[in-house]
């Protein structure tokens, strides 16, 4: 238990830092930005306590804004993010349910059931990003072209990401 | 009071969402009110210490442009100082008010950390309040007009990029003395919008625009960038012209801050003025 929660710790500061040094920096067409931080709230054990999701969520989105300098974007659409992951959960349980102890991970569940789960929480996490920056819906389309360029970008890196960790392992 | 517990206690995750999407909002307005005080953005020492360092390693791949830009601005320099020598000359025999020969003086920067892709975009440089910067002063680089000063820490301080869809920076064009607004929209980071041009001005597309003066930020003159098309709706009472920033933000590496030593008189003055007429 305590192992696994010193690990989640490295984690946390390990997606925090790749994404404020390395992939903030990185940006594709001007539109698709790579959010990769995410996949820290989206791979969190299956029963991780959801108070405890929401705080850590809370925590990684306040340190990623000071970098940002976007003081509360990141916080809201991690902290939307984290709470409606549960439901989301819940409603694409696989036939027979889930493991016990396991992660919402292509190693888990396949990466079919993967991108299912991914994408609709990724646009979410996006779509409240941007429209919040832009204030409201007056860039829509502009803003819609950047949505759905980081999700494509993001999921994409989650996948290849996990794939290459997975094997390692084995 | 039982009953009310139990039923907070029930519901727990959805308040706590509740108060931490709250608390998310208060960030963001309280963060987005120009010239706060703040101490949770890229001024902050540690995360400006790590961006830093962020920023060292991706200059070595820009240190032949950055080198180019700084002999260009050595020898705009040297010719400036020339013309500046003269000037004073000129002055000395005249005005008595030795501030009029100084108004402004400059404040060179590095930039730390810098965006263009987001729809507010701002921008770290390594100086702050002991370099006597404060928030509120305009920024220009060689090539023209930068950003403005959003909030200082010792050492660092944060600007507002002229690519933020807050911004507005009074303009004139050039040729025509007629003055309007420049406000980014969001999209093209090479391109801004110039807004509130009447319809009986006629702008011409190479027309420089330069800031105006008005808001005592920027000094006046300083190049914004080159008027690229013009289009007159129908019924709109205001030209939509597009203006090519004459600063490629993509490539911003070292920045002069503005300190303007007559600004608090002006200001104090225009708000008596106004003060007096209501």
């Amino acid at each position: 238990m305590t192992r696994s929660l010193t690990l989640q710790i490295i984690a946390f500061f390990a997606y925090l830092l790749l994404q404020v040094l390395l992939l903030k920096n990185l940006v594709l067409f001007n539109v698709a930005f790579c959010f990769f931080y995410v996949a820290f709230i989206l791979l969190l054990p299956l029963e991780t306590n959801p108070l405890s999701l929401l705080v850590v969520s809370f925590l990684m989105g306040f340190f990623v804004d000071v970098f940002y300098d976007s003081l509360g974007i990141h916080t809201a659409a991690c902290v939307g993010v984290a709470y409606i992951r549960k439901y989301w959960l819940a409603a694409i349980t696989p036939q027979g349910g889930y493991d016990a102890g396991a992660s919402p991970a292509i190693a888990a569940s396949g990466l079919q059931w993967f991108i299912v789960y991914a994408l609709p929480l990724l646009f979410v996490h996006h779509a409240a990003l941007f429209f919040i920056e832009a204030a409201g819906f007056g860039l829509f389309w502009h803003s819609m072209l950047k949505i759905i360029g980081s999700v494509l970008f993001t999921l994409t890196l989650m996948v290849l990401f996990q794939y290459l960790s997975w094997t390692n392992r084995r | 009071m039982d009953r009310l517990l139990r039923f907070l206690y029930t519901y727990r995750v959805f308040f706590t969402f509740f108060v931490l999407e709250l608390l998310c909002a208060w960030m963001i307005v309280t963060n987005n009110q120009y010239q706060s005080t703040e101490y949770f953005n890229t001024s902050n020492r540690w995360a400006a210490n790590l961006a830093g360092f962020s920023h060292n390693v991706r200059e070595y791949f820009s240190l032949r442009a950055i080198n180019e830009d700084l002999a260009d601005e050595n020898a705009r320099l040297r010719d400036l100082l020339e013309q500046e020598s003269q000037r004073v000359f000129v002055l000395r025999s005249g005005s008595r008010d030795s501030s009029a020969l100084q108004r402004y003086s400059y404040i060179g920067a590095k930039v730390i950390n810098n965006s263009t892709q987001r729809y507010k975009n701002f921008i770290t440089i390594n100086r702050g309040r002991l370099d006597s910067i404060a928030p509120g002063m305009a920024v220009v680089s060689k090539d023209g007009a930068v950003g403005k000063v959003k909030s200082v820490s010792d050492h660092y301080a944060v600007l507002i990029s002229l690519l933020n869809i807050d911004d507005n920076v009074s303009a004139t064009i050039t040729r025509t003395g007629h003055f309007g607004t420049a406000q980014w929209d969001g999209t093209d980071p090479r391109y801004i919008s110039l807004k509130y041009i009447p319809r009986h001005v006629k702008p011409l597309v190479g027309d420089t625009i330069r800031t105006s003066g008005f808001n005592a930020v920027f000094p006046e003159g300083v190049l914004i960038g080159v008027v690229r098309e013009v289009t007159l709706p129908e019924q709109a009472p205001f030209h939509d012209i597009k203006v090519e920033l004459a600063q490629d933000f993509d490539r911003l590496a070292y920045v002069s801050v503005v300190r303007s030593h007559l600004r608090l008189e002006k200001d104090s003055l225009e708000r008596l003025t106004t003060g007096l007429v209501k």
